[in-house]
């Protein structure tokens, strides 16, 4: 490691041969480098702190919910305010700075290069630039929970005019510090984006063809795009609102010619497609470990292509669904209901292809397959449940209820926490060239998905029975004050407290692995991507000797052939 | 489904639960058979010790059949949903059957204002009644509604109803509704606005002919200067 | 010693050129959401054209003028490049600079006299549009002056002549942002 370490440092001391041969300080090392590896860990390190920070304000007001007025220990008493900043926090922190972060970013930066079969991104600098200005980005949406008037509290949507004018929402510092924050993460993940895509475009191996590059990949690559092509009129809007807050402007004032719906458009047109973007790079993780483990060909990979893509475009034509009863033209209504309810078909054929791929294999259920079948099978519950939604009809009825929260916590827990799961427990091996313990990742699993499926099913039923969201205490709602109703909101608290309980175990070992894992040896899964032909970790530069690819990803149990895998870089 | 949790007091309450119940039997049939299928292959094909896995691509005619029919039949259970959704939705949202009466609700930071038409059947005259925080309507007689904010967003929701819409300030929103159950329910605010939102709830009262006429009779008019703050 | 990732080019396109059309395809999505917005609010609200009489059509046709020559300017700068000739270059570049700053002079001007006669960005939406949009494309001129003078210090000394070629094409997006700019702003009335 030394050696390979030296030679980062000699890469950014072109010419100055006198520093050649010293070790790297730890600021150099571990903040400055450029290696796509070590850019990969500091996203997933802030991401897993940004999780635990989100995950304890989830405790937080779930015990308000449960158990309302009453102190919850370790946080104290809680105001409605101060519950109202909890959620709109938890939602900004674990979409932008634990799900993209995490999912785009962590696994684009360490599997783009090591998978396409070269040493680093194409610009290495603009990397780093770009986890620095995520880095800040999070260092300011952190001392928005500081400022006085405390953190913005108008949800993760900031609809104007509440996000606009401070005797509204009585945060005028916290709601300036969020939009910064956020229009900051959108700008890191621009400048990232581009990273992932000329580099999985223009860097790959010799001999890897379009149908060649691992699934992963291209949807880390169709996610930017994605992310890219939506993004733009939010921060369009960002600006807007920015200025509305600051300057005083007029864009979403309806007394001075403005328009707030306006900001429903620009969020949402960028908001939809988003989770596509968070979904893609997680339904590429999961083909990844699904067929290792499966020993399987991916079932029909071009078709699993093309229904991303088809999901990616009908994606940015779904947003007003989010609007139907938001003052919309009623008419909208209808043409979104129609592209909301197909989207089920691209999405659909999906779930079918992976569950085909399934057929006929040999499947181990070690911990990382584990996580990959959960995510879905929980998946496929988000999936459904949201054609409730997508129907403007049912939705006039389940609009901004429970049901609504519990059916995106069933998309996006699966994306954001399952699949994550999966792909750090299929690449911790590679990351740290440890492996994890399988007893330990099996507790820890079993205690994620019991506690996940108990606070998001009474969700459901809470919403279908009238729960609106956003409400610190239902008292004040005699018809939702029923004691039922209050049974199944501390059934949830229980599961978000079980959800957490069971993160000590994977916290334990993650961190015992590190030193104390069994070492895991350059290709302990026996799997085909190029990524397994490298030592664990793999040093400074990836390739001793750049590869050269013969074949697709997936070509596992090819009849006539000894071994069970068929790697990507061997001859024929 | 729906209404076993809550009562069925508008005309339309029943459309909006039958559109549920259809969708959740349609779609839970497919998860049903999406779950089992994808359960029964990871028992089914579990690793057994010296059984390679099979070699499928997945890619030729009569694999993709299995892909493609359940496709063109989910795509079948869509035209199904849409078809029922924008039904409702039409009869809903998007026609206004003549009124009886006419009605306006405001919403503001945190609290809820009615204005009834009072005896002449005319908003902005002095007879209108204003109450905040309760909503008393006739069963039976068929309501529009102007609803405005004055501040932020508001939503107007009255889950009994089943019916739910923004209050938008600068604009007036046109809608309807006719109930027909008696007795008194919760309106809510149903759109963040403010460390309020969780206190801006309401009632509605929906009485019969007698109990109404009661309760207008007993039920000063306001001054229409006086309902303007 | 560059990343052997830097020397590839899979595509044939070179990465450099990639990664340029990534910016101006993100910066067209975001003034395209603006633009649209506008043109939303535009149709919304027809008293947006009797504000918009109070613009100077004659300003915004001589920074048309402007950027369109200094655009030209660009493209000779590219074509000096081509032939490897950076002196040229450098020189045709400086010239679009100053086709950069003689805008923004014209524009300072132009928004002084409006301010003084009390059309700031917080009188209506349509002055917010008008600030915000015109303002954020100033922005783009003045980055893009300062990257055009980074590439002409280098291309005098005959060093990374392909950027000179990057450079104009953002140039052109900036050019053409304000043609759409201008008739929107300014023309409907």
């Amino acid at each position: 490691m030394a050696s390979t370490a030296d030679h980062a440092d000699h890469a950014d001391h072109a010419g100055d041969a006198g520093h050649a041969h010293h070790e790297p300080g730890f600021v150099k090392k571990y903040l400055w480098s450029t290696d796509h590896k070590m850019i990969a860990m500091q996203y997933l390190f802030t991401g897993m702190v940004m999780a635990l920070i989100g995950g304890y304000f989830a405790y937080a007001f779930r015990m308000q919910m449960a158990f309302p007025g009453q102190h919850v220990p370790g946080f104290g008493f809680m105001a409605p305010g101060e519950y109202n900043g909890l959620v709109t926090s938890h939602g900004t922190i674990m979409i932008f700075w634990v799900a993209m972060p995490v999912l785009l970013a962590a696994f684009g930066n360490f599997l783009i290069p090591l998978m396409i079969g070269c040493d680093d991104m194409v610009f290495p600098r603009l990397n780093r630039l770009s986890y620095q200005i995520f880095l800040i980005s999070a260092v300011v949406l952190v001392a928005s929970f500081f400022v006085h008037g405390g953190p913005f509290g108008g949800a993760w949507t900031a609809y104007p005019p509440l996000s606009a004018k401070a005797e509204y929402n009585l945060t005028p510092l916290g709601a300036t510090l969020w939009l910064v924050a956020v229009a900051l993460e959108f700008v890191a993940f621009l400048l990232g984006g581009i990273n992932f895509v000329t580099t999985a475009m223009n860097a790959r191996a010799p001999g890897m063809r379009m149908w060649d590059i691992p699934i992963v990949i291209w949807m880390i690559v169709l996610a930017s795009i994605m992310f890219m092509a939506s993004v733009g009129p939010l921060v369009a809007g960002a600006a807007m609102l920015l200025f509305d807050q600051t300057l005083g402007t007029a864009f979403y004032d309806p007394a001075r010619g403005g328009d707030p719906i306006l900001w429903q458009h620009l969020f949402w047109f960028f908001g939809h497609p988003e989770v596509y973007v968070v979904l893609l790079p997680a339904l590429g993780i999961v083909a990844e470990v699904m067929t290792v483990f499966a020993r399987k060909k991916l079932f029909a990979y071009k078709t699993v292509l093309y229904t991303a893509i088809a999901t990616g475009i009908l994606g940015f034509f779904v947003w007003a669904h989010h609007q139907f009863i938001a003052g919309i033209d009623p008419r909208m209504a209808n043409v979104f209901t129609v592209t909301t309810v197909l989207i089920s078909v691209p999405i659909g054929e999906m779930c079918f292809v992976y569950i085909a791929t399934l057929y006929g294999g040999s499947i181990r259920l070690t911990t990382p397959m584990l996580w990959a079948l959960a995510f879905l099978a929980e998946f496929l519950i988000g999936g459904v449940t949201g054609i409730f939604l997508g129907a403007s009809g049912s939705d006039i009825y389940l609009h901004d209820t429970y049901f609504v929260l519990a059916h995106f916590h069933y998309t996006f827990f699966p994306i954001a926490i399952i699949a994550v799961f999966a792909g750090i427990t299929y690449w911790y091996p590679k990351m740290f060239g440890r492996m994890l313990n399988e007893t330990l990742g099996k507790i820890h699993f079993w205690i994620t998905i019991v506690g996940f499926n108990m606070a998001f099913i009474p969700l459901f039923i809470c919403g279908a029975a009238g729960d609106h969201r956003r409400i610190y205490d239902y008292s004040s709602f005699p018809d939702l004050a029923k004691p039922y109703l209050q049974n199944l909101r501390i059934l949830a608290t229980v599961g978000t407290i079980v959800i957490l309980f069971g993160q000590i175990f994977f916290l334990i070992n993650f961190f015992r692995s590190l030193r104390g894992g069994p070492v895991a040896g350059p290709n302990p899964w026996r799997a085909n991507t190029l990524e397994w032909t490298v030592p664990s970790p793999p040093p400074h530069g990836n390739f001793a000797v750049m590869p050269t690819v013969y074949r697709g990803p997936y070509e596992y149990s090819v009849p006539g052939r000894e071994e069970d895998f068929w790697p990507q870089n061997l001859p024929d | 489904m729906i209404e076993t949790f809550l009562a069925q007091a508008s005309t339309y309450a029943k459309d909006i639960d039958n559109l549920f119940t259809l969708i959740a039997v349609l779609v839970g049939f497919w998860l049903l058979v999406a779950e089992g299928i994808f359960f029964y292959f990871i028992f089914r094909f579990r690793a057994r010790d010296g059984q390679k896995a099979e070699y499928i691509t997945g890619e030729e005619k009569h694999q993709k059949r299995w892909i493609n029919i359940p496709h063109v039949l989910v795509l079948l259970c869509d035209v199904a949903i849409i078809i029922a959704a924008v039904r409702v939705w039409v009869d809903v949202k998007q026609t206004l059957p003549p009124a009886e009466e006419t009605i306006r609700v405001i919403g503001q930071q945190w609290a809820w204002t009615f204005m009834l038409p009072g005896a002449d059947g005319k908003l902005d005259t002095p007879d209108d009644i204003v109450t905040v925080d309760e909503l008393h309507i006739e069963v039976g007689r068929s309501y529009q509604f102007e609803l405005q904010a004055k501040d932020v967003l508001h939503s107007f929701s009255v889950p009994v109803f089943r019916l739910k819409q923004d209050a938008i300030p600068g604009r007036t929103i046109l809608g309807w509704f006719k109930p027909i159950l008696t007795g008194v329910y919760d309106i809510q605010c149903a759109e963040i606005c403010g460390i309020g939102h969780g206190i801006m709830g309401a009632r509605v009262h929906i009485e019969d002919a007698e109990q109404h006429a009661l309760w207008l009779s007993s039920h000063q008019p306001v001054q229409y200067a006086a309902a303007q703050p | 010693m560059k990343p052997i990732a830097t020397t590839r080019s899979a595509t044939g396109i070179p990465t450099g050129r990639l990664a340029l059309w990534w910016v101006v395809g993100s910066e067209i999505v975001i003034f395209g959401g603006l633009l649209a917005s506008y043109i939303m609010h535009r149709i919304g609200h027809p008293e947006f054209g009797d504000y918009a009489a109070h613009t100077n059509t004659w300003a915004g046709a001589l920074n048309t003028f402007v950027l369109l020559t200094s655009s030209l300017f660009a493209v000779l700068a590219h074509q000096a490049a081509e032939k490897g000739d950076g002196r040229k270059a450098h020189r045709f570049l400086w010239y679009t600079i100053g086709g950069a700053v003689t805008f923004l002079v014209v524009k300072g001007f132009e928004w002084t006299h409006e301010i003084h006669q009390g059309y700031t960005i917080t009188a209506n939406a349509f002055w917010s549009f008008y600030y915000t949009a015109a303002g954020l494309h100033g922005l783009h001129v003045i980055a893009g002056a300062i990257v055009m003078g980074v590439v002409a210090h280098k291309a005098k000394r005959n060093e990374e002549l392909q950027r000179v070629e990057l450079v104009g094409i953002y140039w052109h997006f900036v050019d053409i942002v304000w043609i759409f700019l201008f008739p929107l702003l300014y023309i409907a009335k």
